[in-house]
């Protein structure tokens, strides 16, 4: 067996291998890119060619158009390539509709990467699944033993209970406009909330594209109104949820609602200053990605030779696995986002 | 508890005054006694279990986990009771939440030795913020951006009365306030405590210059100020009080209420009057003249205080204000004629431990902003203004004073390390410590001479932290050592207050109150101060 730095290693512009000559979630454009999931710190635009699920394949083509790369390799979850010998197959990693692990496997070496993952139940994707490896290189977005998200249904039910509260008050729910925001609203609709749920326009045709795969939203109306119309029409947001992504609620998009109080749905909704200082009023604590406790499950559950742990917290991953006895290093790899 | 918690997150994440008296009345309307009257204590600060010190919170949680992962959250998260409710072992199965009375008795009832044990045992059963109510509540010190004030203003709402009046009895009444909140809620009399003794809230004064305006002295209007409308007086550098004397009661009081009789018997014991007076508590050098804040500062906090101490640091008073004589309540005449009845009872007579602070003879805004830049003594600190016909008002009312301190020392200084901040600043390097040249035999040294974290901008930060980063020659755990060399290093212009001798710092000095004035990307560093151009600010602090 051969080391695994000759396999995959970090470049300035993401890990490579060599042997396949492709990267894997590449922050600049290169020939060949290998993408795990649709966020943009990801899957950028103007990579030669592009092998990800179909349902990632799809996002890209949503967000930056249908030419976002010369040619595409849509590979289903289970289905092998062989990339210049090198075996690349797919496995589901449960962060957002299309997301995967890359499985890159050669002369008997295999090595696992995460991309982003999550644990736990989603309605909107394909569960995680632990393949076991020799080098597993996991993400450690939340890699902080503070992190641990509480129970989703009981974090929506504090959104709904607050709409019963403020009944005359809009609730800004601030989400990302890939994932959370669509698992938001499956969550919301399976807490038994019908109502129309206004969308900004950034979540629009992220989330026709999942009603597309069959996941579907309820009824979604854009967030908008008429130019010049009364300001009573701005009444029929009291009471009701308006999600954007956080950004639009900090701009002048906003100004048209009546009484806001702002929700923000994240992972780092646990650290009440970071809630209170992002202006956050309602925080509901609710992560794409996996917490403390399912990162050092997920380690403990593939079980491999070596840990390599990439954007986040690397220390605190690497310290903990160094305690129970793995090897582990930190890759240090730049351009990935703090997003959640 | 969870009623407790719950309140405590809402007012951390409730931006408005105003939607925080509405969450604070429906806290009280629907939480039974005493609770509340606890919650009550907790908020305002009244509730000092002291029982638990962080320290012990700290051992508790590394019998539970690495230290290292502790030390790492911690760093992230900034706030000790907060990282420790998050990282505390989940208990499964435990769903026994004990209420805050509950918890406040026991904590009482437990000698020392066992007090962390009951915390873990509660900690154990507890969910994440609970947990971090619990640390709060036994560890002081809530910060959850709800002063005092600002509680008695939603009492004063749900009862349905007056602020100034809660403000008045406040220092009457004890925890968990059954009678005054039987008063608020209509279900009993308002309760008339003994007030002998008691410390009356104090009236504090606005700066003159606001502070976005501090390089620009032409601000302030100088129409406004004239001998008619304004009286002067210097304002020192000690700690302001009120010594209370009341029927044969004696208290020496802080400006936010807290007893410091038992720190300073020398001036208790020479309260030799029936009357409530605000001053300035100082410590008299030999030669009779006041002595720097240090020496003040050596008798503060103290639980004894030894003979020896009293006759090196002899304490007084320097009166400012007379709120109470005998029988009478001064409050409502107006500055002049509390200033006459002041002089009338200390005036005439000074002693040894009161005096009366002299009036400042009031000419125009110039010679006034020029007295405040050179006063007479070391020990002033500026100047303050008093309208002639200002009553005496709880709290910081705006118009009757005004606080003109003297312009911040400055110096140039060299960057010499950097340490990363903590919550919202945690990615960021924004603690620094500067220095000054020394200079010695082998030629210019650089000695550290104060810390300053703040002063900056946010943009002017992530400049600072980019210098770090690229600057980086060493690394001590979370220190980072910058390049600091006559040829390379970043100057900053530092503001301080004062320079006192101190032993213990390597320089000899340490400075008060630093902070940065601006950044001197521009300035070249062999161009800082030398210790012995900023040991010459410490003469003129001491002499």
């Amino acid at each position: 067996m051969r080391s695994p730095d000759q396999l995959l290693h970090p470049t300035p512009a993401g890990l490579y291998c060599p042997v396949g000559d492709f990267y894997i979630d590449p922050v600049r454009a290169v020939d060949r890119a290998v993408i795990t999931h649709g966020h943009a710190d990801h899957a950028r635009a103007g990579h030669g060619a592009v092998l990800a699920t179909p349902e990632t394949i799809n996002i890209m083509a949503a967000r930056y158009g249908e030419d976002f790369t010369a040619k595409r390799q849509p590979t289903e979850l289970g289905e092998v390539v062989s990339i210049n010998g090198v075996e690349v197959s797919l496995a589901p990693a449960g962060h957002v509709l299309g997301s995967a692990q890359a499985v890159v496997e050669h002369k008997g070496l295999r090595m696992v990467c995460t991309g982003d993952y999550k644990r736990r139940q989603d309605p909107t994707c394909t569960p995680f699944e632990p393949v076991p490896c020799h080098v597993f290189i996991s993400e450690a977005t939340f890699a902080l033993p503070v992190f641990r998200h509480p129970d989703d249904r009981e974090e929506i039910r504090k959104l709904l209970h607050s709409l019963t509260t403020f009944p005359d008050r809009a609730h800004l729910v601030g989400v990302y406009a890939l994932g959370k925001a669509q698992r938001v609203i499956s969550l919301i609709r399976e807490a038994g909330y019908q109502d129309t749920i206004y969308i900004h326009g950034a979540l629009k045709s992220l989330c026709d594209l999942y009603e597309d795969h069959g996941i579907s939203l309820g009824s979604l109306e854009p967030a908008t109104l008429e130019k010049g119309v009364a300001k009573e029409e701005q009444a029929k947001f009291a009471g009701k949820i308006v999600m954007g992504p956080p950004s639009a609620f900090r701009d002048k998009w906003a100004r048209r609602f009546p009484d806001p109080i702002t929700v923000f749905c994240s992972g780092w909704m646990r650290i009440r200053q970071r809630a209170k200082q992002s202006g956050v009023e309602l925080p509901i604590i609710l992560s794409d990605h996996a917490d403390w406790d399912e990162l050092t499950q997920t380690v403990r559950d593939v079980n491999p030779q070596e840990l390599w742990v990439t954007h986040g917290r690397e220390d605190a991953l690497c310290r903990w696995a160094e305690l129970e006895g793995y090897s582990a290093r930190p890759l240090r790899l730049v351009g990935y986002d703090e997003d959640s | 508890m969870q009623a407790f918690s719950q309140l405590l997150d809402s007012l951390i994440l409730t931006p408005g005054r105003n939607a925080k008296i509405t969450l604070l009345c429906d806290y009280f309307a629907r939480t039974p006694d005493p609770a509340r009257g606890w919650a009550l204590a907790a908020i305002t600060g009244e509730l000092d279990l002291k029982t638990i010190k962080p320290a012990m919170i700290r051992a508790l949680v590394s019998e539970r986990m690495d230290e290292e992962l502790f030390r790492l959250s911690y760093d992230y998260v900034g706030d000790l009771a907060e990282t420790v409710s998050l990282v505390w072992p989940e208990t499964h199965g435990a769903n026994y939440s004990p209420t805050l009375d509950e918890i406040v008795d026991t904590v009482q009832d437990t000698p020392k030795a066992k007090a962390p044990e009951l915390i873990a045992h509660w900690l154990d059963r507890l969910g994440a913020s609970e947990r971090w109510a619990l640390l709060k509540l036994v560890t002081g010190g809530l910060r959850i951006g709800v002063s005092a004030r600002l509680a008695k203003q939603a009492l004063a709402k749900f009862g349905g009365v007056k602020a100034g009046e809660i403000e008045e009895l406040w220092h009457g009444l004890d925890a968990p306030y059954e009678d005054l909140f039987a008063w608020l809620s209509g279900d009993g009399e308002k309760p008339t405590p003994d007030m002998s003794g008691a410390f009356r809230p104090v009236m504090l004064a606005h700066p003159l210059i606001a502070k976005k305006d501090r390089d620009d002295p032409d601000a302030i209007n100088p129409d406004m100020i004239t001998p008619e409308a304004f009286a002067a007086e210097w304002k020192w550098d000690g700690i302001r009080v009120q010594a209370v004397s009341e029927n044969g009661v004696r208290h020496l009081y802080t400006r936010t209420g807290d007893d410091i009789s038992h720190t300073f018997p020398d001036v208790v014991a020479a309260m030799e009057f029936d009357a409530v007076l605000d001053g300035e508590l100082l410590v008299r050098k030999p030669d009779g003249n006041v002595a720097p804040f240090n020496d003040l500062q050596q008798r503060l906090n103290r639980k004894t205080v030894s003979k020896k101490m009293l006759s090196e640091r002899p304490a007084f008073i320097r009166a400012y204000d007379i709120l109470h004589h005998g029988e009478e309540d001064l409050r409502a005449l107006t500055f002049r004629e509390r200033r006459a009845k002041l002089e009338a009872l200390l005036g005439t007579s000074p002693t040894d431990r009161f005096d009366v602070s002299p009036l400042v003879e009031v000419t125009d805004a110039a010679s006034l902003n020029a007295l405040r830049n050179a006063p007479p003594q070391p020990e002033i600190e500026g100047l303050m203004l008093k309208r002639w016909e200002s009553i005496y008002e709880a709290g910081r009312p705006k118009g009757p004073w005004f606080k003109w301190k003297r312009d911040p020392f400055l110096i140039d200084a060299v960057i010499m390390y950097a340490q990363r901040g903590h919550g919202r600043r945690s990615g960021y390097f924004s603690d620094f410590t500067f220095g000054v040249w020394a200079e010695t035999d082998e030629g210019h040294e650089i000695t550290p001479v104060g810390k300053a974290y703040f002063g900056f901008t946010d943009d002017e930060l992530k400049e600072l932290d980019k210098f770090v980063r690229n600057n980086t020659i060493d690394r001590f755990g979370p220190v980072r050592m910058v390049k600091a060399t006559r040829e390379e290093g970043l100057v900053v212009e530092v503001a301080f207050e004062g320079l006192n001798a101190s032993p213990r710092h390597k320089s000899g000095v340490a400075m008060r109150f630093p902070r940065f004035n601006r950044i001197r990307w521009d300035k070249p560093a062999a161009e800082a101060e030398t210790l012995d151009g900023l040991k010459e600010f410490l003469s003129y602090s001491e002499t």
